[in-house]
């Protein structure tokens, strides 16, 4: 303790206070968003209630459209600099992130748009109204809540945020910013809205105990290396005389979480219940644009801040990733429930992505890109394909309605049938050139870990792979089931969203070259 | 008096809010543990800016204060939703998403 030098006030004023440079262009995607929520809160206090969704929707859509405009023109430009005071980095992963982030917001954002499968669309009109009261009964029949659009263009500003962030403190600001958002739409589901009350309490109350632990960490490494940014940090763990304790522990609590956001084992038993009790076009939101972002905070910090202690902290992420694709694909095979098998697997592909993030590589960066930006598209499309199988109590998800689903509807059962063979990884479509580009990555570095870990991938996904034929199986070769479920008629919305989401898993599993050398050029960060 | 007494203060707060968390059963306690585990790290911050001489601990400190109040916000917001259906704050009552 007697170690410590203690600053005088004098010293502590004598700091000299600069404005920090802001260079807009590079952040117009997020102040786009994030003008564009606010603008999107006012649209909901002040036009006309039924004119309000098309106004919220155009916004959105059209503020998701410019920030893409915004990032492709940075792109173009190839600016590669440190701003606002290296409090954020705009570098390739950044851009390549963000375009990634904008794109997969659009057609998720088709999804939450939809009103054409339920009359008012999945949202509830009041979320503040006592379930099963007189009033709830009424306002069943009244239009959904469009605040939706506002809190989900908040939460993709935030997300854009959390992957350019290049210091602690506005990562974790960022990952509130995503994460409060997240919490409410989770709750406002139309119906079962006590399950859909319940996945936001224990995801708030299990992300706020997760964000709890990231500012810990956070403190412990300001103390540890007098700085937050990535760069100091990485600087004082190179050159760092005294104990490392602070330095590990903080980096564990970091840690805690953003493996909590990416919902990797032991820290994923949120995951399932919010999945399945979120409304769908909600949880189609959070597996594909959540996912991007938790993973290129967590790349970031591990490439950029932690990449001298690499050797520490691989044992460590290592084991977590082998148990996370081990949990997500054994738990997948006992569900009874589409939503939540999905669910699972989305915790086995968290697995699949830490093991390109752990090759510590320019190859292991791009292919974690490639993965995530592949996985979007198929998991929304998959998403979109259960809000059209429904019956009179809204979707039915269990997975014994499915059975005999290919004789009634077999267009849909065919598309589902093609989402699942992508996630099962088999050959012309994205799920293979995905796992085998993180594969390959992995295998390519030679060392012990990343060998260990790609054989565990490759049997995992064998395990996989049951649950997803089970599906298929059972939607062709079953028997209909007493009272089988109807296949809604997709609106535009709908259908455009699956249009892109299985034209992009086609297309990246036959021609993925373009993305894959676009994620390659863009796979260095700068520090 | 050493600032090291007040990391070690910052720690046993935050292992007393984590094991809150883990036991109690009443959502707003469950929240006012993970407030605690947020006000250790701020004491944490200041002190590791005392001890470090800058003050960007203590500008984090506000930031976190900032956060924790929109948190804040949201979660009772969400408790108090449930808590007017169920007549409960107890979250081993919120059990019908399983297995």
């Amino acid at each position: 303790m007697n170690g410590f030098t203690i600053a005088t006030p004098a010293q502590v004023l004598a700091i000299d206070v600069r404005l920090p440079d802001l260079d807009y262009a590079a952040m117009a995607p997020m102040l786009v968003l994030f003008g564009a929520a606010c603008l999107g809160v006012l649209v909901d206090a002040f036009a006309p209630r039924q004119s309000r969704h098309t106004i919220q929707f155009a916004l959105s859509f059209i503020a998701l459209t410019v920030a893409l405009l915004a990032v492709i023109r940075e792109a173009r430009v190839g600016s590669r600099e440190l701003t606002a005071d290296v409090a954020l980095a705009i570098d390739g992963p950044t851009l390549f992130l963000q375009g990634t982030l904008a794109v997969l917001g659009i057609v998720a954002l088709l999804l939450v748009g939809e009103r054409a499968l339920e009359k008012g669309g999945p949202f509830v009109s009041q979320a503040a109204i006592p379930v099963g009261s007189e009033a709830d009964r009424r306002q069943a029949r009244e239009e959904g809540a469009t605040e939706v659009f506002p809190l989900t263009l908040f939460a993709l500003s935030g997300m854009m945020l959390f992957v350019a962030a290049n210091d602690l403190l506005t990562m974790f600001v960022a990952l509130e910013v995503f994460s409060l958002p997240l919490y409410l739409l989770c709750a406002l589901a139309r119906r079962r809205r006590l399950v859909s009350q319940e996945a936001a309490l224990k995801y708030f109350l299990l992300g706020a105990f997760a964000s709890a632990f990231f500012i810990f960490g956070m403190a412990l490494l300001y103390g540890f290396a007098g700085t937050v940014s990535f760069g100091g940090i990485h600087d004082a763990a190179l050159l760092a005389t005294t104990s490392p304790l602070l330095l590990f522990t903080g980096l564990a609590m970091v840690a805690v979480g953003l493996l909590f956001k990416i919902a990797a084992v032991p820290f994923h038993v949120w995951t399932p219940d919010v999945y399945q009790g979120a409304p769908t076009s909600v949880t189609a939101f959070m597996a594909a644009c959540t996912k991007v972002a938790a993973f290129g905070g967590l790349l970031r910090v591990l490439y950029v801040a932690f990449d001298r202690a690499r050797w520490d902290i691989e044992p460590v992420i290592g084991t977590i990733a082998i148990l996370t694709m081990l949990v997500g694909a054994i738990l997948a095979v006992t569900q009874t429930d589409i939503k939540r098998l999905l669910a699972y697997s989305s915790i086995a592909n968290a697995g699949y992505l830490l093991v390109g993030a752990l090759a510590f590589s320019k190859e292991g960066l791009s292919s974690a890109m490639f993965y995530l930006a592949a996985y979007g598209f198929t998991v929304i499309a998959a998403f979109a394909v259960i809000t059209l199988v429904r019956d009179d109590d809204g979707e039915a998800t269990h997975l014994s309605r499915w059975a005999g689903l290919g004789r009634e509807a077999p267009l849909v059962a065919g598309v589902f049938t093609f989402l699942m063979l992508a996630f099962a990884g088999i050959p012309l479509t994205s799920g293979f050139t995905s796992k085998f580009a993180v594969f390959g990555a992995a295998l390519g570095v030679g060392e012990a870990w990343p060998v260990a870990l790609v054989i565990v991938g490759v049997v995992t996904s064998m395990i996989l792979a049951f649950p997803y034929l089970r599906v298929v199986v059972m939607m062709w070769l079953s028997e209909p089931a007493e009272q089988s479920p109807t296949v809604a008629i997709p609106g535009a919305f709908t259908s455009a969203a699956l249009m892109v989401g299985v034209l992009a898993t086609l297309l990246l599993g036959v021609f993925p070259s373009p993305v894959l050398d676009l994620a390659d050029r863009a796979a260095e960060f700068i520090r | 008096m050493e600032p090291g007494y007040y990391v070690v203060l910052a720690a046993v707060l935050f292992t007393i809010g984590a094991v809150g968390v883990l036991i109690r059963r009443n959502a707003i306690v469950l929240f006012m543990c993970i407030e605690l585990m947020l006000n250790a790290g701020n004491l944490a911050l200041v002190t590791f800016s005392r001890i470090n001489g800058t003050l960007d601990g203590q500008i984090m400190a506000f930031f976190v204060m900032v956060v924790a109040a929109a948190e804040v916000v949201i979660g009772l917001a969400i408790i108090m939703s449930i808590f007017r259906t169920r007549r409960s704050a107890s979250v081993d009552d919120a059990n019908l998403l399983k297995y």
